[in-house]
């Protein structure tokens, strides 16, 4: 990589994700200081910005979605990005949190609020401040037009590192054997 | 072995009788397939096996090969077409790998990693069919299943049980047990059956065996299908 005149701003966020797809990124180790010289962070876990900036070149989720709030925050990145990347099993297909949607959600509240043990007088919350949860969670491509995918749950930090510097490079990102995982 | 085709521009040599997918399973040259097994007869069903024989689309799994054919296989327009079935496959159940416990050695999941399937493409499906988890040795979701009936043709073409079949219409079909209830523990089914062998995705799993090898020793993890002997 050559260094560029002008930083591309990254902005990531987790929608229903675990925060593992942010670890195997952190898991780059220190290529972090390396892409660094290339990106600036945008709004993310990891910095302080509360929005995304309207000038985002690239913008990467993790996480399903599985609320009204995650589907506010993934189409304000798909306006703000010009690039969205999919980052991860749930981000992709709706991954393991989407073993609910064969279950009615209320029946879900109802067993964790309600029957399971432990709960006494139990309520669901309802709150008017708390996002709704969506009847099932959906892959967040069937909301915004999503420009790249890396699969994985977590994809590897080699994987991410591999998309991230053939994006960098303008090149069309591959995953060879080894780097291609579901899993 | 006097006849011989040509497969991407390579000379195959092939026996009277042969179809193309064989030829080139003998000659080494990997053809991607999901419902062929070559210990039974081709069912035709997954359709990524496609290739273009004399210019247009078959099934090389059921198309004899015939002296002089000029096929194609590894080219960009059939590989962008075997992508779209395996996404098709994949959202048309649940294939939720992570906690799969065929992952690593799923035939399906290797196929889309040697098609470069970054995403499933197209909206999700998500079934919603009961797991059978009757048997005290054999656990079926059949969220996973891909109708390719390999499970179907093994328990009626060797073991001679006929435990499963394929029900229903249209994106309705899916596979059963033929039992009155309906529930696998009411057939003679076991863990010796050829059928507990040949599911090539994760429907038919032995219990208590799940997750036992290493990731990085997984079949798939060594080599990718393409150099996998047969394909698998
Ligand atoms: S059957 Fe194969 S493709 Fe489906 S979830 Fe299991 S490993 Fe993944
Ligand atoms: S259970 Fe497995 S072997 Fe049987 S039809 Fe389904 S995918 Fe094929
Ligand atoms: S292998 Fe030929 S159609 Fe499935």
């Amino acid at each position: 990589m050559t260094a560029p005149k002008k930083k591309l701003k990254v902005a990531t966020t987790s929608l229903a994700g675990c925060f593992g797809c942010h670890m195997s990124f952190l898991d780059i180790d220190e290529r972090l200081f390396t892409l660094l010289e290339h990106i600036e962070f945008d709004r993310s876990p990891l910095t302080d910005i509360k929005e995304v900036s309207p000038d985002c070149d690239i913008g990467i989720i993790e996480g399903g979605l599985c609320n009204a709030e995650n589907v506010h925050v993934l189409r304000d990145f798909r306006k703000n990005c010009k690039i969205l990347i999919a980052l991860g099993a749930c981000a992709i297909n709706g991954g393991l949190p989407a073993q609910r949607n064969h279950l009615p959600l209320t029946t879900i509240l109802e067993e964790v609020y309600h029957t399971s043990p432990g709960v006494s007088n139990g309520m669901i919350p309802n709150d008017p401040e708390l996002p709704l949860p969506l009847d099932q969670v959906h892959p967040i491509h069937e909301v915004v037009k999503i420009d790249y995918f890396i699969p994985g749950c977590p994809p590897s930090a080699e994987a991410i590192w591999k998309v991230l510097t053939d994006l960098l490079a303008g090149r069309e990102p591959e995953l060879g054997h080894g780097l291609m995982h579901y899993d | 072995m006097s006849h011989t085709f040509t497969l991407d521009g390579k000379t195959i040599p092939f026996a009277e009788g042969q179809t193309i997918l064989q030829a080139a399973d003998a000659a080494g040259v990997f053809i991607p397939h999901l419902c062929y097994h070559p210990d039974f007869k081709p069912h035709g069903s997954c359709k990524l096996c496609t290739v273009k024989v004399n210019g247009r689309q078959t099934a090389s799994c059921t198309m004899r090969a015939l002296p002089g054919m000029v096929v194609e296989s590894e080219t960009e327009e059939i590989n962008g077409e075997r992508r779209a079935l395996t996404q098709m496959l994949f959202v048309e159940g649940n294939h939720f790998c992570p906690s799969c416990e065929k992952s690593g050695n799923c035939q399906l999941q290797a196929t889309a990693y040697h098609l470069g399937m970054m995403s499933p493409h197209f909206d999700h499906f998500f079934p919603s069919r009961a797991v059978d988890a009757s048997h005290p040795d054999v656990l079926l979701d059949f969220n996973r299943c891909i109708l390719c009936s390999l499970c179907v043709r093994a328990s009626r073409d060797v073991d001679g049980k006929n435990v499963f079949a394929l029900s229903g219409r249209g994106i309705k079909t899916h596979l059963i047990v033929n039992a009155k209830s309906g529930r696998l523990a009411d057939t003679d089914f076991t863990l010796a059956d050829k059928a507990a062998q040949v599911c090539p995705v994760g429907v038919i799993l032995p219990k208590r065996l799940g997750f036992a090898v290493p990731i990085g020793e997984r079949k798939y993890d060594k080599a990718p299908i393409s150099e996998t002997t047969e394909g698998r």
